[in-house]
């Protein structure tokens, strides 16, 4: 859509969360666990088993996840996107959930959990805080991060309503599609080919900002100016159509 | 809308100062340019010139072979994980990109007259010249060994033929032989390639032929990837490869195809298989048109691949003298979408966005484990720079090194792609 004007919506808790972590860590609690737990049962327990003697259901038991490796519970099926991420080094902390739940697709892009995300900013703390209240190795869990309240500065105004500059994009894209096939095909290398804008600005955030594993994608995000994700974003958009 | 910043800004301006010099070019019907050289430099600009400038500009691609062998990749086919078919690639089908697809020889260059000539005595004009020949070998840099020994003690580092009789070579080896490599000094082609290539023949020995050795001479002090490599060899083929560097006479040999010997540092080895890989240089059509340096490669300037002898001739990849990248495929593919932007902008006015530039080297040390090295790039006055860069870790997950593994194959079929379409 050449031309056109595209706002994007404020970016996700990927990177507001990363600019967080480097703030000095409080000890105020995640969010309300009480609150958590209703929201668990209304929009989680359908697919995902907690507590004990919780199992693998359609979606795998989320006892214990903080600190671990995505992708890591024996006998689950996951998704190749989430297999991956997980040998690429993801791992389930305060901010990777939060990203996650807020837009799955963002953070995993192949991941097989058909949930659209927790947009509020608020619930999806409580229901971090019911998680974290199930993890049961706090010992491996560096103890500032899952207690410490995520702050969620607001970014720049001149950030989020950059508009992709297309033809940039494309020459930009040159560079991505060395590896990544124009076509879509993912032969170990995923797709990126009609992806949605705001999926991409936000993956693109989540490499710059080391969120996302991935050591050539985060080299390659690293050098990446605001204006230059947003053309790439909407280059690959276009390519989709 | 265009949101100014200091690269658009920059871009544009260059864009707009290549218009103002486009007339005498423009004035003709078509804009010419002429591509030598079918690989990941040569492929890639000539598809990309002809998509990107949507028939304003008539592109011709002159490669020698109807169908190209990829270099990279081809240790996979040594070590039994890649068929030869795989390695190749019709260059016929640049042709539905738009491309004049010229199966022939360069032979020569004038770049006052601005023709290249052809091995069937065709003249091709152009107004930019891509030179993209890859590389050649430096005569006598190997004691005792020149080309036409090649047949006995295969280079195999242009990959067809060559890389055949390589992998026959390592397959008739008696039980208990001695396979021998004759490595090459810096710079040349594919910097982790000779020793992805150990590690694939160590591969392909340790169960056809458990007992035999590999016997290196390395004139280098170090190498890329080394303590990757040196950790997977001790994992993978404990005792099998000997490397001899510099330190120890490594950088003193000698080859005696006749015999099957190999003499390092005065101590003379019965060998039943050798690999001799020879000092480089930039393939012979990039001396022809007289855009080379004394060093043998062609020096370019860092923001766009512009041969510094000739402002109307770019040099892509491996022939290329740019700086920090290493000369590889992925560099090459990456050197031509720069060399690209450049020359639409100068020969049609469109826009011309900053350089950037980035390589990524994947390689094999054994079944599903894969590593591998990567840096991003941007011109500076003297040269193309590293500006980042990263490199797998020694001891890491067996999960991750196949993961590795599993990527540099999606790679491939990236790249392939990307040139070829």
């Amino acid at each position: 859509m050449p031309g056109s004007f595209r706002p994007f919506r404020p970016l996700g808790a990927a990177v507001a969360l990363a600019l967080a972590a480097a703030l000095p860590a409080g000890a105020n609690p995640i969010g309300d666990a009480a609150e958590g737990a209703r929201l668990f049962r209304q929009q989680c327990s359908a697919c995902h088993q907690i507590g004990e003697g919780a199992r693998n259901g359609v979606g795998p038991h989320l006892n214990g996840v903080f600190g671990r490796r995505a992708g890591a519970i024996d006998g689950y099926s996951y998704s190749r996107s989430m297999a991956r991420m997980g040998a690429d080094g993801l791992t389930w902390t305060l901010a990777t959930l939060d990203a996650y739940v807020e837009n799955p697709k963002a953070l995993v892009s192949g991941t097989k959990m058909a949930y659209r995300g927790l947009k509020d900013d608020d619930a999806r703390q409580d229901v971090m805080a019911y998680l974290r209240d199930h993890s049961d190795m706090p010992q491996n869990i560096p103890e500032a991060e899952p207690t410490a309240r995520a702050s969620m500065p607001a970014l720049p105004p001149e950030i989020l309503s950059i508009e992709g500059d297309v033809e940039f994009g494309e020459y930009l894209a040159a560079e991505c599609l060395t590896c990544h096939r124009r076509d879509g095909a993912d032969e170990g290398i995923p797709s990126i080919t009609g992806w949605p804008a705001e999926d991409f600005v936000v993956a693109m955030h989540a490499y710059r900002e080391k969120l996302r594993p991935h050591q050539v994608m985060q080299m390659m995000a690293r050098r990446l100016a605001n204006d230059e994700i947003a053309a790439l974003a909407a280059y690959f958009e276009t390519l989709g159509e | 809308m265009l949101r100014l910043n200091r690269r658009l800004f920059i871009g544009s301006a260059a864009a707009a100062s290549a218009a103002l010099s486009a007339p005498a070019v423009l004035g003709q019907a078509k804009p010419r340019v002429v591509v030598v050289g079918g690989g990941a430099g040569g492929a890639t600009a000539a598809r990309y010139l002809a998509k990107d400038s949507a028939g304003a500009i008539e592109v011709t691609l002159v490669e020698t072979n109807p169908v190209y062998t990829t270099c990279f990749f081809s240790n996979l086919y040594l070590g039994g994980f890649y068929a030869f078919e795989d390695l190749q690639h019709e260059v016929g089908t640049l042709s539905s990109a738009g491309v004049n697809v010229v199966i022939d020889t360069a032979t020569g260059v004038d770049r006052a007259a601005k023709t290249v000539t052809l091995a069937s005595g065709t003249v091709l004009p152009y107004d930019r010249l891509v030179l993209s020949p890859g590389i050649d070998f430096k005569e006598g840099s190997v004691p005792g060994w020149s080309v036409a020994d090649a047949e006995v003690m295969p280079h195999a580092y242009k990959a067809g033929p060559q890389t055949q009789l390589l992998k026959a070579q390592v397959e008739a080896m008696p039980q208990g032989g001695v396979f021998a490599m004759i490595t090459p000094p810096n710079p040349y082609r594919c910097p982790p390639g000779p020793y992805e290539r150990i590690s694939m023949i160590a591969h392909i020995l340790k169960t056809s032929n458990p007992t035999a050795k590999i016997l290196v001479a390395d004139p280098k002090e170090n190498f890329s990837k080394r303590a990757l490599f040196e950790e997977g060899w001790d994992k993978h083929y404990p005792g099998m490869i000997e490397r001899i560097g510099p330190e120890f006479g490594g950088d003193k040999f000698e080859v005696r195809p006749a015999s099957m010997e190999v003499v390092i540092d005065g101590e003379v080895t019965k060998v039943d298989a050798c690999n001799v890989i020879p000092a480089q240089q930039a393939g012979m059509i990039a001396a022809i048109a007289g855009v080379t340096a004394d060093s043998g490669w062609a020096p370019v300037n860092p923001e766009n691949m512009q041969a510094k002898a000739d402002a109307n001739v770019y040099v892509l990849g491996d022939a290329s003298a740019q700086g920090d990248m290493p000369k590889s495929g992925f560099s090459a593919n990456s050197q031509a979408k720069v060399a690209v932007n450049a020359i639409r902008g100068e020969l049609t006015g469109s826009r011309v966005f900053p350089a950037r530039y980035s390589n990524t080297c994947w390689s094999l040390i054994a079944p599903d484990d894969g590593v591998k090295v990567g840096a991003a790039y941007e011109p500076t006055p003297e040269k193309i720079a590293s500006v980042s860069n990263f490199i797998s870790q020694t001891g890491e997950d067996a999960a991750l090194r196949k993961t590795t593994y599993e990527e540099s194959l999606g790679w491939y079929s990236g790249i392939v792609a990307d040139m070829y379409g």
